[in-house]
């Protein structure tokens, strides 16, 4: 192809260059500064150097809770919802009749998302008198008090995380289907079990999605907002305050725009420093076979 | 299970089974069997709350408290008549409306800035391609808590609080790298043949792109603008940050007035409205869940 491609090939991404720099680039570094400064919004932001990020760690006591209980909330949600997730892909990855329909039913919830009437039909069955505890009560058990109990709280709403494992899943089965069969009938001549299979051929040859999955799972979990704005409203007694609930509240409650950028940017540094971990980590564990994916 | 089993000598016809054979067999229709049972069981597990909800919705406030089961003793249709009238002046046509208002720019937007941007990253050499796509990729780590403030303000100088602008006019410069990526995935795999005759014959790379890889990529696009409706419809914080008047809430935030304004236990209300706030997806979804399905598989994606 002649020389006017290379314009041509610039013209057509322009539209990503000059949205990237208004929607993306420059509110980035604008996010950056404005987490040195004071902004309520009527008057000019005033900057106050590293005030916000030294009263964070050392006078807020809020904060430390938040971002102790988002640690929590990320760790529990995203190794349980990935379990969940290959397990079930891996049973669904057998040829059975009507296995479509199955895969259907368990995409399902993951297909309305972090839609805000899930996180409005949640609240109503794990309440006190809700679906769950009526349950409960039918098969003899006591009921739990899901939210109102702090010690619980938290881990409710990482039970409606869970429940949507469907596109972790879903990803999943596209990658066990990529898996060579014969290595399978190998295995099995040289007397292996289904969970060595699974151990040692299985999972290896998978690492790539593992890998995609995770960060992609992390990423998204640290975000988490309608779960608990809705159901919980960060409570009781801040149990489930997400850092992206603080953030709202002190930009867009309290107006504190300086604030709350210093707080965003704290989560986007541990977010990008646990995505660089992985990324260094995974030259230990990803397994890439030959460039056959690309 | 005996019954399955003692059918198997027969259906292979002439040649009967050693025993090893019919062991192994049975053993394999023992295990397909367990699988099906632990699949259904664990699958009503999961949809059981989207069962009940529907259920819930049609009975009446004491037998949502008083039962779980889906089936409703006395079926009554009045959590959605008062749930539709809404405590506003408005009633949930107007916020199913609005929710049209933002959707519809959103996803055309989306679908064509997304196939033009794909197609100069699939098909064109540039100098900074590499740099670029590199980034593109690095946005999709990029969490949208970090630009959401000066973003706000960068739309309240523009005095576009409270309309629908900030919401939509991002998309339309193909700013969801998920697509981006997802279709560069698929142009990938169609074969260049086709347009190099049309460049042969004459077409310029515009028509080419139109009239040659636009169809083939059609259930590429279709994915998008799907993946993009769903999104829509389920997002809220966008809408609770940008719009202000109740008039022009869309359902999410609709939904969210109506738990918050509700008297208590008004619970089949809350329940209808949740079920109508659900049924677009719902319905598109099973209209086409093969787009989303190979959108996913092709992509990867959040959700």
């Amino acid at each position: 192809m002649g020389g006017d491609n290379k314009f041509l090939g610039m013209a057509y991404v322009s539209p990503y260059v000059v949205g990237l720099c208004l929607f993306t680039a420059f509110p980035f570094m604008a996010s950056l500064y404005l987490s040195f400064t004071d902004y309520d919004l009527l008057s000019t932001p005033e900057w106050v150097g590293l005030d916000n990020y030294e009263r964070l760690f050392t006078r807020d006591r809020t904060f430390n809770k938040s971002l102790s209980v988002t640690l929590l909330y990320v760790f529990m949600t995203v190794p349980l919802k990935l379990c969940f997730a290959l397990l079930v892909a891996v049973v669904l990855n057998y040829k059975l009749k009507a296995i479509g329909f199955f895969r259907t039913a368990y995409y399902v919830p993951s297909v309305l998302g972090g839609s805000i009437a899930i996180a409005v039909l949640w609240r109503y069955i794990f309440a006190e008198v809700g679906l769950v505890n009526m349950g409960l009560t039918a098969i003899g058990m006591e009921p739990v008090n899901w939210f109102g109990d702090p010690q619980n709280a938290l881990f409710t709403l990482t039970l409606l995380r869970c429940w949507q494992f469907g596109s972790a899943m879903v990803i999943f089965l596209a990658a066990l289907q990529s898996v060579d069969k014969s290595l399978y009938e190998a295995s099995s001549i040289d007397g292996a079990g289904k969970w060595q299979q699974f151990r040692f051929i299985t999972v290896p040859l998978i690492t790539p999605v593992i890998f995609f999955n995770l960060i992609m799972q992390t990423v998204q979990a640290f975000q988490e907002f309608n779960g608990p704005y809705i159901i919980t409203n960060g409570g009781p007694l801040k149990s489930t305050y997400l850092l992206p609930l603080y953030i709202y509240d002190k930009a867009f409650k309290s107006f504190d725009m300086g604030y709350a950028s210093a707080i965003a940017w704290i989560l986007f540094v541990i977010i990008m420093a646990l995505t660089l971990i992985a990324f260094w980590s995974s030259k230990k564990w990803v397994y890439y076979a030959g460039d056959k994916r690309s | 299970m005996e019954t399955v089993t003692n059918l198997e000598p027969m259906r292979k016809g002439d040649r009967t089974l050693s025993p090893q054979e019919l062991q192994i067999q049975r053993a394999q229709r023992r295990g397909a069997i367990i699988r099906y049972v632990v699949l259904t069981l664990f699958g009503l597990l999961m949809l059981y709350p989207l069962i009940w909800l529907v259920g819930a919705s049609f009975k009446t406030n004491e037998e949502i408290f008083s039962s779980a089961a889906f089936w409703p003793k006395e079926p009554t249709i009045q959590g959605y008549i008062d749930g539709w009238q809404t405590s506003t002046p408005y009633t949930f046509a107007r916020f199913f409306l609005n929710s049209l208002y933002i959707v519809i720019p959103k996803m055309i937007g989306t679908a064509i800035s997304s196939v033009i941007v794909a197609y100069g990253f699939a098909r064109f050499e540039f100098p900074g391609k590499k740099i670029l796509f590199g980034i593109l990729i690095a946005t999709l780590l990029l969490p949208d808590v970090v630009t959401r403030i000066p973003q706000y303000l960068l739309f309240r100088e523009l005095g576009w609080l409270d309309t629908y602008l900030p919401l939509f006019v991002p998309q339309w410069f193909a700013l969801e790298a998920f697509f981006v990526f997802m279709l560069i995935q698929f142009m990938r795999s169609i074969p260049r043949d086709m347009e190099e005759a049309a460049r042969v014959d004459g077409a310029n790379t515009f028509q080419v792109l139109w009239f040659v890889v636009v169809p083939m990529l059609m259930p590429a696009i279709i994915s998008v603008c799907l993946f993009q409706f769903m999104w829509t419809m389920n997002d809220f914080l966008g809408p609770l940050i940008y719009i202000s008047s109740v008039e022009n809430y869309p359902v999410s935030l609709a939904l969210k007035l109506s738990i918050d304004t509700t008297e208590a236990f008004n619970w089949n209300q809350i329940l209808a409205m949740t079920v109508l706030a659900l049924a677009p997806s719902l319905v598109v979804f099973f209209i086409a869940q093969k787009y989303f399905i190979e959108g996913i598989s092709t992509g990867g994606v959040k959700g």
